[in-house]
């Protein structure tokens, strides 16, 4: 029952979500309708297992003393502060919360975010050493298009942003179609075995 | 006692005929008492407005091809016809990178994507832990699988929970899934800072990922461990190739819960898949020729339309 159970609702789920995309009418509709409603309610459900989760985990390592147990504690007290100015005060404009959000929290994503540049950098550098031919174009690919995107590369040969736009939207293009392609017809396979049952790999079994 | 079509059907298909009742029986549970809406006057509107759509009949046949080929070749494998697929050397390279990181004394971290439990790729990076949680706990491996969202936090939890339980293991540590952060940035912030702190001797990386794959796997290759990725989402596909070992391209990332499992079912459903692959090719083919050689291409482009 306990493997059985999710493979029904899988074949349940799946048969609703097709008959409403070639069906038509209140019935159809409203089911799916009510299946969507469901994920949403369940889905806002699991943050509190999350919540749970975290708090659980983290607590455990204060607890028993561990060695970057001041790591675990910074984030409850953040974790209660933020949840319990969210709770008790709201979230609208002007509020505590707000104010952590936009003074702490964005800027600390937008750092992050910011690191990317750091990282493509450094990953750019072992990707374009040349060590062989296919490299070697790819070195070679890569700056055309690089070039080709800004307003120096224009300077050195005016047909340089023509060459990297051809680049972009032919071979470029053509392997993203190609991997696109091969992409949704394996999701497809999946879902077929999902919803017959035959994909049972992530139950932990198989 | 004859085997009736629908009851074949269902046995190729590696579902009973008990599963296809019970089934049944949820969906007019849920059409009979669940939806207020299902009137008399309801129906009428049905009848009046067809119940099909008939502008998606090309996706339907397409479908119906489509599933027609996995179920032959799926049938095809049941009867112990043998197939072959391709080596996927990613995939070959998880056994060798979970030895590694047993000799090694170290931990194998698993990352099931950053999509919630509705995205299928996120089904796939899981059908993926499966086999890594076997693998870990026969040779006693720690594992850690952060991960971004709740629910697939309690879908890895029970897939590891019953890999474990498979190699008589007890699931006991709750360090090993934890749900870690909602917000993709503040999760490559955590799960970089645990693989500088644990260094990890191996790093799978399976499912949908966005911004922050780059910011995860370079701060994994700088820990020296054996990386292997797997995602089907195109702008993330370069960060990986640079930064892992071994990366899973699209369909390979689909593919690689039947390619562990070695299961002659899941295996023809992979040899269908490539049957209208096969087919797909051939209509791209016709139809650059059509163009080009302006025999019109307008029935071509209705045949594949999505409407």
């Amino acid at each position: 029952m306990k493997t059985r159970l999710p493979v029904v609702v899988a074949f349940v789920s799946g048969a609703l979500m097709i008959l409403s995309f070639f069906g038509r009418g209140p019935l159809v509709d409203s089911a799916s309708e009510v299946a969507l409603t469901w994920q949403t309610i369940v889905g806002g459900f699991s943050l509190l297992l999350g919540a749970v989760s975290i708090v659980r985990v983290h607590w455990r390592r204060v607890a028993t003393r561990e060695r970057d147990r001041f790591y675990s504690l910074s984030l409850l007290v953040c974790f209660v502060v933020m949840a319990g100015s969210g709770v008790f005060f709201g979230i609208e404009r002007g509020t505590v919360f707000e104010r952590l959000f936009n003074t702490i929290q964005s800027p600390m994503m937008s750092t992050m975010f910011s690191l990317l540049a750091f990282f493509i950098a450094s990953a750019a550098y072992r990707a374009f050493r040349a060590r062989s031919v296919t490299s070697a174009i790819l070195l070679l690919t890569a700056l055309v298009v690089m070039l080709g995107r800004i307003p120096m590369g224009q300077l050195i040969y005016s047909q340089l942003p023509a060459w990297a736009d051809w680049v972009m939207s032919i071979p470029s293009m053509a392997v993203q179609r190609g991997i696109l392609i091969g992409a949704a017809l394996g999701a497809a396979s999946m879902s077929l075995r999902l919803i017959l049952g035959i994909e049972r790999t992530y139950l932990g079994r198989g | 006692m004859p085997v009736t079509l629908p009851d074949k059907q269902a046995r190729i298909a590696g579902v009973t005929p008990t599963d296809v009742f019970l089934g049944g029986w949820l969906a007019l549970v849920v059409s009979r008492w669940l939806l207020p809406t299902c009137t008399p006057c309801g129906a009428a509107a049905i009848a009046h407005a067809g119940l099909f759509r008939m502008e998606r009949l090309n996706a339907l046949v397409l479908c119906v091809i489509f599933a027609a080929a996995v179920l032959w070749y799926i049938a095809h494998a049941r009867r112990g016809g043998t197939i072959y697929i391709r080596p996927l050397p990613g995939l070959s390279a998880v056994d060798e990178a979970v030895g590694r990181a047993t000799e090694m004394g170290r931990p194998v971290v698993f990352i099931p994507g950053t999509g919630d439990l509705d995205e299928i790729q996120t089904i796939a990076g899981l059908s993926v832990l499966g086999r890594v949680a076997r693998v870990t706990a026969r040779y006693a491996t720690p594992l850690r699988v952060p991960v971004l969202y709740p629910l697939p936090m309690a879908a890895a939890r029970e897939t590891v929970r019953e890999a474990y339980l498979d190699e008589g293991v007890e699931y006991v540590d709750p360090e090993t899934v934890q749900y870690v952060a909602g917000e993709s940035f503040s999760y490559a912030a955590r799960v970089g800072g645990m693989m500088l702190r644990e260094r990890p001797a191996a790093v799978i990386y399976m499912g949908q990922f966005t911004a922050e794959s780059l910011l995860i796997a370079e701060v994994g290759q700088s820990t020296g461990a054996i990386q292997i990725a797997g995602t089907a989402a195109p702008d993330q596909m370069p960060f990986f190739i640079a930064a892992c070992d071994y990366t899973l391209i699209g369909e390979e990332l689909y593919a690689a819960s039947a390619y562990l499992s070695g299961d002659p079912k899941m295996l023809g459903s992979l040899k269908g898949q490539d049957v209208i692959k096969i087919l797909l090719a051939a209509a791209v083919v016709i139809g650059v020729l059509s163009v080009t050689l302006g025999w019109g291409s307008a029935w071509l482009m209705a045949a594949f339309e999505a409407k």
